[in-house]
């Protein structure tokens, strides 16, 4: 597989616009340059932001909003310019914040009632999406109690509702699984791939943690102290190398993966030995043959035989050092 | 397949379903966020003890114009006890109440919870916010002012007092009532908005108000003891509820009002300065207010 050029996008959006598109956008703030000239062009698909904490993703998503205005630079969501088409553009895209954002004296559905007519749904319509919405997200019977009484899974997924109860095209996520325990978690990184890949709107998520986004993101973007670190698909980051493992019976042999990586380097192959695996790199098909043969020949047994692949992880620190 | 295929009862999940139908524009938005805080300055669509409040407020200032109305048909006196523009100074303690509790339930409440860059994030501005808002507070307390008026109008022509006269009156108090509400919405709203806790909101409007409220009248009462009316005309100026007072008997009713036969009132070009000072404290306000809700948006 090839590394993919970041300019393209990911596999889906090859024949569509990107859906986000900036150059050299920039923002600073009176002591801080939250932004500095970033150049960065996605497609659909639910995307990963990830940045450590003041590395400009809440900004970012606010000027993509067209909530803040930009010091330079320009920027482009759903084919709208964020500061000339900046409400068109807001009535297409939906928002979580990171932040708390809810009275506690209102109930689930009264605030996305609300909020769905602030986005110009019809009353009607308001409602019955409304209903909808909190379904999807998993609201039950709690959703005609005040917000004051619910836990932080619930409020998040009341966040979650209010943007999308308009169906969306877009949604800017902030740190949704913020505050979550590890269950609630992987909850909501569920829902969100499900938004992604079954509602069909995409998702710019931004988060801090690395190893929630490989999850779920077809696409991640990595900046830094306002700047482009790295923008390619999950595909391409957590790449599947040539490398196979090979999990191995002793069977007749007393050291099985020993014996094997010994004979796999004699015949030609990259071969090395870890533990009770052995590590093979993959030159052609024709490997395949001699690890099959070498193993019949030496009357081992083949475990398992999996492609290693590189974790999202590794690229970040590579990306950084 | 029919309905009556289906065991009753059971949830179907069919899947997630897009959204095709309208999508109104910037007028709906507006008229959709000024609808639910009214409602919010009345405590609807929000817990029970919202409601207590406003509900008692409006109670108590519709109380003395039902009371009014009751001696009028009982005595047959053929004559208002109480002309419809001096209806909001008699109950301005009420009014100052109402305004206070109520202003920092409109704006406190978002910036306190955050819900304001929920707004922002839909084909709304600040601007729309800020209007949207602001016609809201006036509209709850046109609502809580103008109600008694109905009232006292309805009871006299119940009572056969001519028709003209009283729709001429009650026209000069609703438009009274609204430039009461315009001026003391802006002032409730500017001061709310100053702080998300809504405490502070309260104690700081109704302060202010009543502050203003006695200080004035003494320098009124200093000044006419000591002969000078002037001093006292102007000092009105000073204190919302005064300076709306003067500039609706200065507009609309050239008579010296039965409650403030003492006092004297502005005459001639010396209303102006009445006029331009509610104005400034209108798009003061309102200016404030957008200063305000600008910075929250960008920050």
């Amino acid at each position: 597989m090839t590394m993919v050029d970041p300019a393209v996008g990911s596999s889906t959006s090859q024949h569509d616009p990107p859906s986000i598109r900036t150059e050299a956008l920039t923002k600073r703030f009176p002591r801080v340059t939250a932004l500095d000239g970033l150049t960065v062009s996605i497609g659909a698909g639910v995307i990963g932001l990830v940045g450590a904490n003041g590395a400009g993703k809440s900004t970012l998503i606010k000027i993509l909003l067209g909530v803040l205005r930009p010091t330079s630079g320009r920027a482009d969501v759903l084919g709208r310019d964020v500061t000339t088409s900046d409400r068109e553009l807001r009535a297409l895209v939906g928002y979580m914040p990171e932040h708390d954002c809810l009275p506690p004296d209102t109930s689930a559905t009264e605030f996305v009632v609300h909020m769905a007519r602030m986005s110009g749904l019809p009353a009607a319509a308001a409602r019955e999406r409304t209903a909808d919405t909190l379904r999807h997200v998993g609201l039950y019977e709690e959703r005609y109690r005040p917000i004051g009484g619910y836990s932080t899974g619930m409020r998040q997924r009341v966040k979650l509702a209010q943007s999308l109860v308009h169906d969306p095209r877009l949604i800017f996520l902030d740190e949704p699984t913020n505050g979550l325990d590890p269950a609630g978690r992987d909850d909501m990184l569920a829902l969100i791939r499900r938004i992604g890949t079954d509602f069909g709107i995409s998702v710019l998520v931004a988060s801090h943690l690395l190893g929630e986004l490989e999850r779920i993101c077809d696409h991640v973007v990595i900046i830094d102290a306002g700047r482009l670190l790295r923008s390619s698909e999950i595909a391409a980051y957590t790449r599947v190398t040539e490398d196979l493992v090979i999990e191995v019976i002793d069977g007749e042999h007393d050291d099985g993966a020993g014996a094997l990586s010994s004979r796999l380097v004699r015949d030609g192959v990259t071969a090395r030995r870890n533990g009770r695996l052995v590590e093979v790199r993959i030159e052609d098909e024709a490997t395949y043959d001699q690890i099959r043969d070498a193993a019949a020949e030496l009357g081992i047994g083949l475990v398992r035989l999996q492609q290693r692949r590189h974790h999202i992880q590794e690229v970040f620190t590579d990306a950084t050092v | 397949m029919p309905p009556s295929d289906q065991p009753s009862g059971v949830i179907h999940d069919i899947g997630y379903r897009g959204y095709d139908g309208a999508r109104l524009g910037r007028g709906y938005l507006v008229r959709s966020l000024f609808s639910h805080s009214l409602r919010g300055a009345y405590g609807l669509g929000r817990p029970a003890r919202s409601k207590v409040m406003p509900a008692l407020l409006f109670g108590a200032m519709a109380l003395p114009a039902l009371i009014m109305v009751v001696v009028m048909v009982i005595t047959k006196a053929g004559i208002l006890p109480m002309d419809y523009v001096d209806y909001i100074p008699v109950t301005f303690y009420l009014i100052s109440i109402f305004l206070a509790a109520q202003s920092p339930q409109l704006v406190s409440r978002d910036l306190r919870f955050r819900v304001v860059p929920l707004y922002l994030s839909r084909p709304v501005s600040y601007a729309d916010y800020v209007l949207a808002k602001y016609a809201a507070m006036a509209a709850a307390l046109l609502i809580l002012t103008a109600t008694p008026m109905l009232i006292i109008y309805v009871g006299a022509l119940l009572t056969e007092l001519p028709f003209w006269a009283q729709t001429k009156g009650l026209l000069r108090g609703l438009a009274g009532a609204l430039l009461f509400a315009a001026v003391l919405a802006g002032i409730g709203l500017a001061i709310a908005s100053a702080t998300p806790r809504r405490g502070f909101g309260v104690a700081a409007i109704i302060s202010s108000i009543l502050v203003s409220h006695a200080v004035v009248s003494s320098v009124q009462g200093i000044a006419i003891g000591t002969g000078h009316p002037t001093v006292a005309m102007y000092a009105a100026l000073f204190t919302p509820f005064y300076l709306v007072n003067s500039l609706q008997l200065w507009l609309f009713n050239p008579r010296v009002s039965l409650l403030f036969g003492s006092m004297p009132m502005p005459q001639g070009w010396q209303g102006a300065a009445f006029a331009a000072v509610a104005l400034a404290i209108v798009a003061g306000s309102a200016s404030f207010l957008l200063l305000r809700y600008r910075r929250v948006s960008a920050s």
